[in-house]
C-alpha cells in the first residue's frame, strides 16, 4: 500500500517551547488513523501541519508522496481537505453555499461554478445527510448539523485525504456515532483516508486502524488499539486511574475512567514531562 | 435541491441596480437649483453644450462630472466597507469609521502643501496616509486577522479623531488657497471636482474594482476563517494584503476628489447583503451599482434640501449612516 503522509523527525516550536519533537510515523492510504492525546500533547498542531497550515521548523512532511514544501497551496487543497475544530459560525451563508466552498480549489480564476461540481455538493450533502438543510443558513443550526455540513464541505473537495480535528467534541453520542460511521463509509466506499484528532478513547478504539497517542509533543504509542489502549500506558500519559477490559460489542479494548482519587492530572503530568527529559 | 446558476444571479440583481443607478443619474442630471423642463435639459445633453447656453454649461461642466463623480465615490466607498468588513470579520469595520479615509485626507493636504498638483501626485500621498492609519489600527488591534469587535472600533475612533486634528492643523498653517476650505476636508462634497479630474479618477478606479471582483470568492473564503480558507488552496496573506492595499487605494483615491465622506461603506454592503446574501461574488457588483446610485440619490438630497444653496453631502451620509452604526453595535452585543 502507498504512504498517503510520511512524518519525519517532525519539530515545531512556539517561539522557543518545542510542542512536537522529533515526531516519525506514516499513514497509510485508505487508513482510518485517529490521533490521541491529553490537552496540549500537540494534537492539533500536528493537524496544522498535515493540513499546510503551520511550517515545520525541522524534519519533513510528504503528502500523497510529495514533499509538503514542494506542494502548492492549491495542490495541497487537492490532496488535504480539513474539518478544523472550530471555524466560524457566525457566517450567514447558507448550507448550499458553504459546501459548495469545498469546490473552489479547482475553480478558474472567476471562481464560476459548473454543472459538475453543483453535483458534486449535492452528493456531498447528501452523503452527510444534510441536503434538507441546503437554504438552511450556518449560523441557525444545531451543532450536530454544523458538523455534517462541514464534513460535506470537506467531502465536496474530493481529497485523498480527509482530516479532522475533534469532530465529535460538542456531540451527543449518537450524533459521535453517526460522525464516525460517516468516515468509515467514506473510507471503505471511496478509498479515502482519515485522519481524525479525537479524545475519546472509546471510539478510537472502535474505529480506528492505528492509534497515535501523543505526550508532550513526543509518540507515546503508536499500533492498533490493543497496542496503544493499555492501562499503564494511558495512565503514564493523561495521568489518572483507569480500567481497560473488552469492548463487548467489538474485539477492542474499552477505557473506563476511575472517578475520584487519582485525578491530578497536572501534577502526575509534570513528573512524566520531567522524566522525559 | 437547486443552486441557481451564478452567472445568472449576478445579472439578475445587477440589472434593476443598474436601471435605479440610471434613474438616479438621470434625476441628477435634470434637478438642480435652476429648474429647467426636460425637454431644454435633453437638448443641452443632446447639444454637447456645442450650443453656447447656460443650461448646456450647467449640465456639461457642472452637473455631469458630479453625478459621474458621486457614482464613483460611492461605489468605490461600498467596496471599501465591503472588502474591511470580510477581512477583518468585523460588520461594522468602513473606510471612514476606521480612519483610513482621515489618513488619506492627510497625506492628500500634505501632497497638495509640498507643492503636487494633479490628481495623480496628492493621490500618491494620499495612499501612503491611508497605508500609515490603516498599519496603525492594525498595530493598536496587534495585527493579524481575528481581532475584537470593540478595540477595532476604539482604534479607529482615535485614529479618526487624531487625523481630524492634523488636518485642521495642516490647514491653519497654510495660506494655499485649494486646501483652505475646512468643511470640504472633514464633511466631504461632491461639488469641486472637474470634468478631467473625474476622468483621471475612473480611469484609475476601474482596475481596482476588477481586482477586487476578482478576489470576491477568495473573500467569501476569508469569512469561513483563515485555517479553512487556507485548506481551500488560498494564500491568505497575500490575498488580505491585496485586499487592503486596492480598497486603500481606492478609498485614498476618492478622498482626494470629495474629502470625508463618512458611512457609505457601511450603509451600501449592509442593505444589500440583507437583500442579496453574503456571497461576494454577487455582492462586489452589486456594491458598485448600489453603491453609485445611494451617493447619487445623497447628493440629490444635499442639493435640493437646504432652503438656500447646498449643503454637503458628508452630513446627509452620516445622518443615514450613523444610526445605521449604532443600530449594528446594538444588535452585536445582544
Amino acid at each position: 500500500m502507498k504512504q498517503a503522509v510520511v512524518v519525519q523527525d517532525l519539530n515545531i516550536l512556539y517561539g522557543k517551547l518545542p510542542i512536537l519533537r522529533n515526531v516519525t510515523f506514516s499513514v497509510t492510504e485508505g487508513e482510518y488513523f485517529i490521533i490521541i492525546g491529553p490537552n496540549g500533547s500537540g494534537k492539533t498542531t500536528l493537524v496544522k501541519v498535515i493540513s499546510g497550515f503551520l511550517k515545520p521548523h525541522s524534519g519533513s512532511v510528504e503528502i500523497m508522496g510529495r514533499p509538503l514544501v514542494a506542494i502548492t497551496r492549491r495542490s495541497l487543497a487537492h490532496a488535504v481537505a480539513l474539518v478544523p475544530q472550530s471555524p466560524p459560525m457566525d457566517v450567514p451563508f447558507t448550507v448550499a453555499e458553504v459546501v459548495l466552498m469545498g469546490r473552489s480549489p479547482h475553480l478558474g480564476l472567476l471562481s464560476l461554478e459548473g454543472r459538475e461540481d453543483m453535483e458534486i455538493a449535492e452528493q456531498s450533502m447528501r452523503f452527510t445527510n444534510v441536503s434538507h438543510l441546503a437554504r438552511s443558513r450556518l449560523d441557525q443550526l444545531s451543532a450536530g448539523e454544523r458538523q455534517r455540513v462541514l464534513i460535506a464541505r470537506a467531502v465536496c473537495q474530493r481529497a485523498g485525504i480527509i482530516v479532522l480535528d475533534e469532530p465529535t467534541a460538542s456531540l451527543d453520542v449518537a450524533h459521535q456515532l453517526h460522525i464516525m460511521d460517516l468516515m468509515e463509509k467514506l473510507r471503505t466506499e471511496q478509498g479515502i483516508t482519515v485522519i481524525m484528532v479525537s479524545h475519546d478513547l472509546n471510539l478510537a478504539a472502535m474505529y480506528a486502524g492505528r492509534i497515535l497517542l501523543l505526550n508532550h509533543g513526543n509518540i507515546a504509542g503508536i499500533g492498533a488499539a490493543r497496542d496503544v489502549i493499555q492501562a499503564g500506558l494511558l495512565e503514564a500519559t493523561y495521568g489518572c486511574s483507569l480500567l481497560v477490559d473488552q469492548n463487548p460489542f467489538r474485539e477492542v479494548p474499552r477505557v473506563t475512567p476511575a472517578p475520584g482519587e487519582f485525578a491530578q492530572p497536572d501534577s502526575l503530568h509534570r513528573k512524566v514531562f520531567l522524566k522525559q527529559d | 435541491m437547486r443552486i441557481a446558476s451564478l452567472v445568472s444571479r449576478i445579472f439578475l440583481v445587477c440589472t434593476p441596480l443598474a436601471l435605479i443607478l440610471v434613474i438616479a443619474a438621470v434625476l441628477g442630471l435634470f434637478l438642480g437649483t435652476t429648474y429647467q423642463s426636460i425637454a431644454d435639459v435633453l437638448s443641452a445633453i443632446v447639444t454637447k453644450g456645442r450650443v453656447d447656453s447656460t443650461l448646456a454649461t450647467i449640465v456639461w461642466r457642472i452637473r455631469m462630472p458630479r453625478v459621474v463623480l458621486a457614482i464613483l465615490t460611492g461605489a468605490s466607498l461600498s467596496l471599501g466597507g465591503l472588502v474591511l468588513q470580510a477581512l477583518l470579520r468585523n460588520p461594522l469595520a468602513e473606510p471612514y469609521i476606521l480612519g483610513i479615509s482621515g489618513g488619506s485626507a492627510v497625506g492628500a493636504i500634505a501632497g497638495m502643501l509640498l507643492g503636487f498638483s494633479q490628481l495623480q501626485g496628492v493621490a500618491f500621498f494620499s495612499f501612503a496616509g491611508s497605508m500609515a492609519a490603516l498599519l496603525l489600527i492594525l498595530a493598536i488591534t496587534s495585527g493579524g486577522m481575528v481581532m475584537k469587535k470593540d478595540s477595532l472600533i476604539l482604534a479607529g475612533v482615535m485614529v479618526n479623531a487624531f487625523c481630524g486634528s492634523i488636518i485642521i492643523f495642516l490647514i491653519s498653517l497654510t495660506q494655499d488657497r485649494r486646501v483652505l476650505n475646512i468643511l470640504f476636508w472633514l464633511m466631504g462634497d461632491l461639488s469641486m471636482s472637474s470634468q478631467t479630474q473625474v476622468m483621471v479618477l475612473a480611469v484609475l478606479l476601474i482596475p481596482c474594482t476588477v481586482i477586487i471582483f476578482l478576489f470576491a470568492q477568495p473573500m467569501n473564503l476569508l469569512l469561513m476563517g483563515e485555517e479553512m480558507a487556507g485548506n481551500m488552496g488560498l494564500n491568505v496573506r497575500r490575498t488580505s494584503l491585496v485586499l487592503l492595499m486596492t480598497s486603500s487605494l481606492m478609498v485614498s483615491l476618492t478622498v482626494c476628489c470629495t474629502g470625508l465622506l463618512g458611512f457609505v461603506g457601511l450603509v451600501t454592503p449592509h442593505l444589500l447583503r440583507l437583500l442579496l446574501g453574503p456571497d461576494h461574488r454577487v455582492l462586489v457588483p452589486a456594491c458598485i451599482f448600489g453603491g453609485g446610485a445611494y451617493l447619487v440619490f445623497c447628493d440629490l438630497l444635499a442639493r435640493i434640501l437646504p432652503a438656500q444653496g447646498e449643503m454637503p453631502v458628508g452630513v446627509i451620509t452620516a445622518m443615514i449612516g450613523a444610526p445605521l452604526f449604532m443600530f449594528l453595535l446594538w444588535r452585536s452585543k445582544r
